[in-house]
């Protein structure tokens, strides 16, 4: 508890800060509060004189009330320009501030190492980046807009009034407690309810999608009448709460409109009280019953403000988590630019463990000559993934070494040790922008008829020929225009054009489709020609055509050789060839 | 919106009642100046104070009573629009039951889940604040005009004029800032988009250091955002300052003539004080107004995409026909099949037969249309040509309820339901049926270590979706829940994707050994899985391109040889066709 507002209290000094960049808004958006806020109040003692001058018939001055008239004017049209101003600087501030830290938290994305990007839920840090800098914005903007003006008007006002006459200031002052305790009550009564009412509409939710998804089902066992009962009770425990819960969040507005009724009650008692006394005027009292009806709607405000900024600091504090962990460690300062590369790779007792003390690989050494194809096979979760997380340096190993052309990949940087493999994986990723963009990234110099030269390799070019703009067509980020097909085509052509010495591919483990399935093979058997390739392979043509089969299981490499020679062992290799080929 | 008035029939009570407290409240509020008038002009000017006490108590018990009905209204309404919602999801509901898949499809299936939970909450709040506000808001604002005329007809026409302008002037904005604000909307969709590409394509992204490249792409995406914002932002703070001055200005008229009039004694000074009072009382509601009028503009919105739902009724005429005595045998002639939405055909011209106890193997690649045929063998859809049948007639002379008792579909993609293992598997086997019988259809299914890893066992909880199980038990149970129907035609849809080679083998057996009377559809993408059918039909986009068995498809089947090629030893699928 006293962490978390310890935590909060950090996050609240750290949104300062960040708006700290902005002094020279956040002083105009103070003086044009001041202004607001007083002008607002100077109105109703305007208009107070100017009644006073209005006594009754042939008691009129007119040139008095033409006067406080002008003077009303004048407040007016400063109140409303000067309120116009604020709304729009505040605006500018909070939504150039949220710009900002959308840019700094897509640019942290680019730099988390992939062991964190791996193990939080893609879905969460997207929303973080959005909505809950989104969120904060609208608790910025309406603090600023609302906060300073609520609590100046709320101390002018009582000065204001003071100036008019202290006993019935008093008045006021003393009903006004009551406001907050009833709105506290009644606030805890509601959130109670609306909890339940949030539980219970989660409820009535998980059902609703539950059943619609699985309609087919429902149908096909005739489970309709049993399903719509489930619904039925969970409907009703929701009517039966939301009652309530709308009840009693409706009350809150009655009484405190009834509270300031009240007060407003008080001072027209007291005030006409004093006036019959001559203590105070009849346009003094009009000037106070109209603070009375505007002095208690700050209050309100103020404690909306006060919970939307819980809520958008709780928002900021997600942010700046994200905006606070460790980034991918910064390549060696002695590391060396990878030229070019004959495609020896060798990896030695390497060891590594996504959670540390849970070790995934145990031990993995291998050795791959220029040119060698390395399939690795094995059931789902021996490491298989892994391997290729080390290899591109998604990750580091715990302890081991993994060499290019005999030089540890520590002392290479990253960039150009990415740049020497070319990676092909099971769902093809497609930038936003034209083919020929995405077919360039691996090497943006090339020429068109390069870039047409790679597609053709790739057995891409019939179908990019066939696109609307052919080269130039505008892909969708993800490319949802293509079939998955077609993307892995495009992948291939992009390394193609690449023309990497080293190649890791990630074999489809299901049919696309058969005959773009056929292309996609001859494309990646292209590929491969000549090249130190590493797949994790799920056809058997791939691995019977392999130099090496790495056969894994639990993180260890059990089996190694051709296919015939493990074949003739007739261990582990063959059990899994045997059960997935042949049929039983 | 209105079509939607018959939910509110059981609580006419609460509809009248809701309002009328509302309008009591607002009259006492009203009031309120009058007496203030009162005061100042007879009581303050005259030194009677016995008159303002008697005044401030009549205001004290005004505001009391007035407190009451407020609280009152508040709850009539949220019992009728609590009832009002209820009402209406449960009947919507069950009209989705009731409609067939091709109609959900129509109506798009993805968004039933928020027509219902959504939707339906979004007319209810409306409903809600309409009683609230419906009759108070025009009450208080269209009141203090009457009030206004009371006093005064000049100062009465002084609000008319000023009450049409601020009108006017709120719904502008609104309208305005509402239409920019989904240009806001849809920026922020871009970059939550956007964001989620990059994320997914992390790997891509460093394996060909396109980081710099993305920033800059979010980068202009994130302007464009702010832009939009602030342009949203010049609109809507134009709300407050032009209503203020609005409302100001006609104060200032209020005083200006009401300076004359009392200088000719027309007026008097209390009733100026009285206007001033309901000219700031305008202002609030007026706002309040514009708001409700948004609220239902939205619900109305939601009220249509409901009506769209009930609107839609059963496209799936039922058949008169018992399908308890017909025997399993099944077979399609030339059956085409097109989707509601889509122009092609998902499936064209298939025809294949089983009689009783036999097995067809259907192979292919995604997308050409297993799981269509798996559907039209079930009549989950109709098919648009052809006939689908089964026992020797057409299934769609049978009654829905016994077809569906006669035959047994398993989805790659399985649907468990929250409840137990018991219910779920009670789904097929009836409510009567003793455990011994669930539990034999779970070993049937290779599912019985799934019960015996819950201390539970068939009391254990399944969670919504089933999202406590793994892929491989919800597969198995599926496929226990389908043979506890003991059904005569068993459909499975790539039912054993997610079991691993060993348990897919063992299960192979069962269903070719122990299920003999059972008509099976095998559909897969293994031929493994397939290729001991009596006979196979080979499916590529949507075409049957091969009807035969393993060895004679081998030979004739250019398609189903390179599905063979790329999945079994080369020796087996060679010594085959042209070499």
């Amino acid at each position: 508890m006293a962490r978390t507002e310890a935590a909060s209290k950090g996050t609240v000094r750290r949104t300062m800060r960040l708006m700290g960049a902005y002094r020279a808004e956040i002083v105009g958006v103070a003086i044009l509060s001041v202004i607001v806020s007083s002008t607002t109040l100077v109105l109703p003692v305007l208009s107070g004189r100017a009644v006073d001058a209005i006594v009754g018939p042939g008691d009129v001055d007119m040139l008095v009330v033409e006067r406080y008239l002008a003077w009303m004017a004048a407040a007016i049209v400063t109140t409303a320009a000067s309120q116009w101003m604020l709304t729009d600087l505040s605006n500018k501030l909070v939504y150039d501030l949220s710009r900002d830290l959308r840019t700094k938290a897509f640019a942290k994305i680019q730099r988390l190492p992939l062991s964190y990007l791996d193990s939080h839920p893609s879905g969460d840090l997207v929303s973080r980046v959005a909505n809950d800098v989104d969120l904060l914005s609208n608790g910025l903007l309406l603090g600023l807009q609302q906060m300073l003006t609520g609590v100046l008007t709320i101390v002018l006002t009582l000065v204001f009034m003071m100036g008019l006459d202290v006993t019935v200031t008093l008045v006021a002052l003393c009903i006004t407690p009551l406001s907050f305790v009833i709105a506290a009550a009644i606030a805890r009564r509601s959130y109670v309810y609306f909890n339940k009412q949030n539980e219970s509409r989660g409820a009535l939710t998980a059902l609703v999608k539950e059943s619609m998804e699985g309609l087919p089902t429902i149908h096909d066992y005739g489970y309709e009448d049993e399903t719509r009962e489930r619904f039925e009770e969970l409907d009703e425990d929701f009517r039966a709460v939301g009652i309530k819960a709308t009840f009693y969040a409706s009350c809150v507005n009655p009484t405190t409109r009834f509270v300031n009724m009240l007060i407003y009650i008080g001072v027209c008692l007291v005030a006409s009280l004093r006036a019959v006394a001559g203590l105070v005027t009849v346009g003094e009292i009009t000037a106070f019953l109209s603070y009375a009806n505007q002095y208690t709607k700050p209050f309100n405000d103020i404690s909306a403000v006060v919970s939307e900024l819980q809520a958008s600091f709780a928002c900021a504090a997600r942010v700046f988590d994200l905006l606070d962990q460790a980034e991918v460690e910064p390549d060696a300062p002695e590391a060396r630019e990878l030229g070019h590369v004959e495609g020896d790779v060798a990896l030695e007792d390497v060891r590594f463990s996504y959670v540390p003390g849970r070790e995934v690989l145990h031990g993995i050494t291998l050795h791959a000559e220029p040119g060698m194809t390395i399939a690795v096979v094995g059931p789902t979760g021996c490491g298989k993934t892994t391997l290729i997380n080390l290899l591109m340096r998604f990750y580091d190993p715990d302890s081991g070494t993994i060499s290019v052309d005999g030089t540890p990949v520590g002392d290479i940087t990253r960039a150009s040790l990415r740049g020497n493999w070319g990676m092909v994986l099971q769902d093809a990723w497609v930038a936003g922008g034209t083919v020929a963009d995405n077919i360039r990234m691996g090497r943006p110099e090339a020429t068109d008829a390069e870039v047409a030269e790679a597609a053709r390799a790739a057995l891409a070019a019939p179908f990019i020929e066939r696109l609307p703009e052919g080269y130039d067509t505008v892909l969708e980020p993800g490319g949802s225009q293509l079939s998955a097909g077609q993307r892995q085509l495009l992948c291939i052509a992009r390394v193609m054009l690449a023309r990497p010495r080293m190649l890791l591919l990630d074999e489809a483990t299901s049919s696309i489709d058969t005959r773009t399935e056929l292309r996609v093979q001859e494309a990646i058997s292209r590929l491969m020609e000549g090249r130190t390739s590493f797949v994790v392979a799920h056809r058997l043509s791939t691995i019977r055509s392999a130099d090496q089969i790495l056969a894994m299981r639990d993180g260890r490499i059990v089996e190694r050789g051709t296919h015939e020679e493990l074949l003739a062992k007739d261990g582990f290799y063959a059990s899994i060839y045997k059960a997935q080929f042949e049929s039983a | 919106m209105l079509r939607l008035v018959r939910y509110l029939r059981d609580y006419v009570k609460e509809c009248v009642l809701a309002p009328l407290f509302k309008l009591l409240e607002a009259a006492f509020g009203l009031a309120v100046p009058l007496i203030v008038a009162q005061v100042i002009d007879e009581g303050v000017r005259a030194g009677d104070t016995g008159l303002i006490t008697r005044s401030v108590i009549l205001m004290v018990v005004l505001t009391v009573v007035g407190l009451v009905c407020a609280i009152t209204a508040q709850y009539f309404a949220a019992k009728l629009s609590a009832g009002f919602g209820t009402r209406l999801r449960d009947d919507l509901f069950a009209h989705i039951m009731s409609l067939a898949q091709a109609d959900i499809d129509e109506l798009g299936g993805p968004t039933l889940i928020t027509r219902v939970t959504n939707d339906t909450l979004q007319v209810q709040n409306g409903v809600f604040m309409f009683f609230r506000l419906i009759l108070r808001s025009p009450f208080v604002v269209f009141g203090s005009m009457a009030m206004a005329f009371v006093i005064d007809g000049t100062q009465g026409l002084i609000f008319l004029v000023a009450i049409v302008a601020l009108f006017a002037i709120v719904f502008l904005v609104m309208r305005v800032a509402i239409r920019r604000y989904a240009g806001v909307q849809a920026a922020l969709d871009r970059i939550v988009r956007r964001t989620q590409e990059n994320l997914d394509g992390v790997r891509s992204i460093r394996a060909f250091r396109r980081e710099g490249a993305e920033q800059a792409a979010f980068g202009e995406e994130n302007d464009a955002l702010y832009g939009l914002q602030v342009a949203v932002g010049k609109v809507s703070a134009l709300m407050n300052p032009l209503t203020y001055m609005g409302i100001n200005l006609c104060l200032i008229a209020v005083i200006a003539t009401g300076a004359v009039q009392v200088g000719v004694g027309t007026l008097q000074q209390g009733e100026v004080v009285a206007l001033i009072n309901y000219v700031s009382q305008v202002l609030v509601e007026l706002i309040k107004l514009a708001d409700l009028i948004v609220l239902l503009s939205r619900s109305s919105a939601s009220a249509e995409r409901l009506n769209e739902v009930f609107d839609t009724s059963r496209s799936m005429a039922d058949g008169t026909q018992d399908a308890s005595g017909a025997d399993g045998s099944v077979a399609f002639r030339d059956v085409s099949f097109c989707y509601p939405l889509s122009s092609t055909p998902s499936l064209s011209h298939v025809s294949f037969e089983a009689a009783p106890g036999e097995t067809v193997g259907v192979i292919g690649g995604t997308g050409s249309g297993k799981t269509t045929l798996a559907r039209l063998l079930v009549r989950t859809y109709d098919a648009s040509e052809g006939e689908v049948i089964l026992g020797g007639r057409d299934i769609r002379d049978y009654s829905l309820a016994t077809l569906r008792d006669a035959c047994s579909v398993v989805e790659q993609d399985v649907r468990m339901f929250s409840g137990t293992i018991e219910s779920n598997l009670r789904m097929g086997a009836g409510p009567d049926a003793p455990a011994g019988e669930l539990e034999r259809a779970a070993a049937l299914a290779q599912a019985s270590d799934v019960l015996a890893s819950k201390p539970e066992g068939l009391e254990a909880a399944v969670e919504e979706g089933g999202r406590n199980l793994s892929g491989g038990q919800r597969q198995r149970l599926s496929i226990a829940r389908a043979l506890a129907r003991k059904p005569r035609l068993l459909v499975l849809d790539d039912a054993s994707s997610a079991l691993d080679f060993a348990t897919e083998a063992r299960l192979r057996h069962v269903l070719s050994h122990d299920l003999s009377g059972t008509t099976l559809v095998v559909i897969s993408q293994r031929v493994s899985a397939i290729r001991h059918a009596d006979r196979i039909v080979v499916l590529d986009d949507g075409a049957q391109v091969g009807y035969g068995t393993h060895d004679e498809l081998l030979d004739s089947c250019p398609v189903y040889r390179q599905i063979c090629l790329s999945q079994l030893p080369e020796e087996e699928v060679s010594g085959h066709g042209e070499d």
